[in-house]
């Protein structure tokens, strides 16, 4: 059975109101920009309160699949196929041609039920009545199945419409909401496991991503950046076109290595990103800042140490992996096809300085009282920083 | 400015290997094994190649077998001799300072029932001969020792080698990874009782994705590769014809010039390790008074990681490699650095400048100048 046309079944934009639209519409473009990595055309359309995806000729079903099962917001993808509506008798044979066509290798006693909706209120027949007859001569046709109607084994969907559109499988969708529904938040990319999940997490809920990176020549090399630029590209496959935003640290880090103590070092290079981080998300329209935080995981990540780096940013920071063990994030970023990239070997700026015994329970008045040695540097440092900082515009397309 | 000091890794092609290629690609594209003028044309390239290689041997022009590189060549060499030879006996020897492609192909082979011996080196990364004495048995039927080593320049003693296997057990077939030698010093097989011998065509100026493999005339393989049936059948797949030809032609500029070259590159690295000698904190590996291939140079630097050096002297135009480039994508700890005992805490501050004909006086000069300068910045964010 070939299908050319797909059912986009999404759930919770279903019920926001007056704004039902503007989720749709931005379904829809994501749909879109997900189908621009598939070869061949479609086009995306919203008809009663649905949102179809129709193949305009050859196309890769897996690949359109793989591709719908990027974009947030989606259920379900419903294979299907439509017919104009001839009368029952034809619409009789429609659907059991394609029980034929989809299930041929029917084993006995597989159980089915017939499903049918009516929004054309004219139709001759109800909703019941359909179910009834179409499941007798479904039944009629292939001896081999067997009513359920609790827990069929196959569903089989009717939709009288305008046209007629039937479909029996229902694909999961990864859930959440349209990308672009949410706002935008600057995502901190360090080339890690846990940053990438942490955007896709946060896109998850319609927010677009943008990511900063902190590069930290000679310490850190040309692949290093590369990674993150790649770890980006397979965000963006998820969130839209990302803007990372490259930061040469290494000026940065070299001061706060040689004025302040050896333990506090992390955390306060932590502290100047953050900062870093919210001066171009507010620069660039963002709401919040994201990281692959998650308590515990390493010195920089107890709760006091978070607290103290929190407390430089004004704009909320989320940390989505906050509570997820480091295997929980793994599984996460090997659904997402981060995991590989993430493990390649290339030093990070996190690592190269690191202390072997960092602070875990760092005190804010310390801390600050430490970082007033950057005094008379820091200020020209960061403008620096700032103002050499690269953007590059990541995004999947064929 | 660039300064291409990586040679050992890969090199620049000369310019007339470029013509020549694109020559076979452009105009004489044939398939060798095509009846009609346009495969005679083809099969011209790889017989002037193997001509060109054979000279440069003292050997015939059927001792040649075109592979895809070093790594095919060294795979080939083992697994196929060791498959003929599997009735005589299932040992063989290496050293513990091959590069991966023998080291690893061992290790395959010691899976299939093999046993490998692998000898230990001196501190300059010299093989020991006495231990390689104590080695060869009766059921060795492979010797595979490198004649230069890639991450510290080592040079073998291919010859002494060759004799002590004559007089041992004339029957082990001796193979030798020339892939950092060949083009580097001139090797007479024959004369060094060398069997099995494996070169790579993109480490002297010419094309990537091609090399061969010298096989002695008393050599019988099982080829590893089955097709069409090329190459004797020892090497079965349509022939790399702008590969083989343009490595060729790069063997046949090497050796016209090969005895000057080779002087002044040893001059280069004398001056080079001279300087870097004097350099606090600078220590020199595998020089072994000079006696070492005259194109590596291996450094560490106290306390700086190779990574950090490679970058700082890359922002300066320098390009060199930390350990072996060919070990890079998964940074293993070099085994050649530590079989020569090289302190643990340098094992990553190693770093390797190799060169070419293309490299200048002045261009090693600004290079050590660099490494002079950035030992000093870097030592300051040494991890405390």
């Amino acid at each position: 059975m070939e299908f050319k046309s797909f059912l986009i079944k999404y759930g919770e934009i279903g019920v926001k109101g007056k704004n039902r639209y503007l989720f749709e519409n931005a379904l829809m473009q994501q749909i879109k920009y997900a189908l621009k990595r598939c070869d061949g055309e479609f086009t995306v359309h919203k008809a009663e309160g649905r949102v179809y995806v129709d193949a305009m000729g050859e196309f890769d079903h897996d690949e359109v699949i793989d591709n719908l099962k990027t974009v947030f917001g989606i259920s379900g993808i419903c294979p299907m196929t439509f017919a104009e509506d001839e009368g029952f008798d034809r619409l009789k044979e429609f659907t059991v041609d394609y029980m034929r066509r989809v299930y041929p290798d029917i084993k006995a006693g597989t159980t089915f039920k017939v499903y049918a909706r009516r929004s054309n209120k004219r139709y001759p027949l109800d909703s019941m009545e359909l179910n009834a007859k179409l499941g007798e001569a479904i039944l009629e046709a292939i001896p081999a199945l067997k009513v359920d109607v609790h827990t069929p084994d196959i569903t089989l969907y009717v939709e009288v419409r305008e046209k007629i559109y039937v479909y029996s499988e229902i694909i999961p969708g990864p859930g959440g909401m349209p990308v672009g529904t949410g706002g935008k938040a600057m995502l901190l990319l360090s080339g890690g496991i846990d940053s990438p999940v942490a955007g896709y997490m946060i896109a998850k809920r319609g927010v677009k991503i943008d990511a900063v990176y902190f590069h930290a020549p000679p310490y850190t090399s040309e692949r290093a950046k590369q990674k993150v630029v790649d770890l980006a590209k397979k965000v963006s496959r998820y969130a839209g076109p990302v803007y990372l935003h490259v930061v040469n640290f290494t000026d940065i880090q070299l001061a706060i290595y040689e004025k302040c103590p050896q333990d506090e070092l992390t955390i306060i290079m932590r502290r100047y990103m953050m900062r870093i981080a919210e001066i171009i998300a507010k620069e660039t329209g963002c709401l919040g800042l994201i990281t692959g935080e998650s308590i515990g995981q390493v010195a920089s990540q107890t709760l006091a140490s978070l607290a103290v780096t929190n407390e430089v940013c004004t704009l909320p920071v989320f940390r989505p992996c906050i509570g997820m063990d480091k295997l929980e994030i793994v599984a996460v970023s090997e659904k997402i096809d981060t995991y590989e990239t993430s493990i390649l070997p290339y030093e990070d700026c996190c690592t190269i300085f690191v202390a072997k015994h960092p602070v875990t329970k760092p005190s804010p008045e310390i801390i600050r009282k430490h970082e007033h040695n950057l005094d008379g540097v820091i200020d020209g440092l960061l403008e620096t920083a700032l103002n050499t900082k690269e953007t590059i515009v990541v995004s999947v397309e064929k | 400015m660039e300064i291409y000091l990586d040679n050992s890794a890969t090199t620049r092609a000369y310019p007339e290997v470029v013509d020549i290629i694109q020559k076979t690609m452009l105009e004489d594209y044939g398939n060798p094994s095509s009846m009609h003028m346009k495969g005679v044309n083809a099969e011209e390239y790889i017989k002037t190649a193997k001509e060109q290689i054979a000279y440069t041997l003292k050997c015939k022009p059927d001792n040649i077998l075109f592979t895809s590189g070093g790594t095919e060549s060294d795979n080939t060499a083992l697994i196929g001799a060791a498959a003929a030879a599997a009735r005589r006996g299932k040992h063989i020897i290496t050293t513990q300072i091959e590069h991966p492609a023998v080291l690893e192909t061992c290790e395959y082979l010691s899976k299939s029932g093999y046993e490998i011996t692998y000898l230990p080196v001196d501190k300059e990364g010299v093989v020991r001969l006495d231990k390689l004495k104590e080695a060869i048995r009766e059921d060795t039927v492979i010797l595979s020792v490198m004649h230069t080593n890639n991450e510290i320049g080592a040079l073998q003693p291919i010859e002494e080698i060759g004799e002590i296997l004559k007089e041992l057990n004339p029957d082990t077939l001796f193979h030798v990874d020339a892939v950092q030698g060949y083009g580097k010093a001139r090797i007479n097989p024959k004369k060094s009782g060398i069997d099995l011998m494996s070169v790579s065509g993109h480490k002297l100026h010419g094309p990537k994705g091609v090399g061969f493999l010298y096989m002695s005339d008393r050599v019988r393989l099982r080829p590893i590769l089955y097709g069409g049936g090329q190459q004797k059948g020892l090497r079965s797949g349509t022939e790399n014809v702008p590969g083989i030809a343009g490595m060729g032609e790069a063997i046949r500029i090497t050796y016209e010039h090969i005895d000057e070259d080779v002087r002044r590159l040893r001059e280069l690295k004398e001056y080079a390790v001279g300087r870097l000698a004097c350099i606090e904190n600078v220590k020199v590996n595998g020089y072994n008074n000079g006696e070492s291939a005259p194109h590596i140079i291996s450094l560490s630097v106290k306390d700086v990681r190779a990574e950090v050096m490679l970058h700082a002297l890359e922002a300066r135009g320098i390009y060199v490699s930390s350990g072996s480039a060919c070990a890079t994508n998964k940074p293993a700890i070099s085994a050649t650095l530590k079989a020569i005992g090289l302190d643990k805490s340098l094992l990553d501050s190693t770093i390797r400048i190799s060169m070419s004909v293309y490299t200048t006086k002045e261009e090693m000069e600004y290079a050590i100048d660099s490494i002079e300068e950035e030992t000093k910045e870097l030592r300051r964010f040494v991890r405390r």
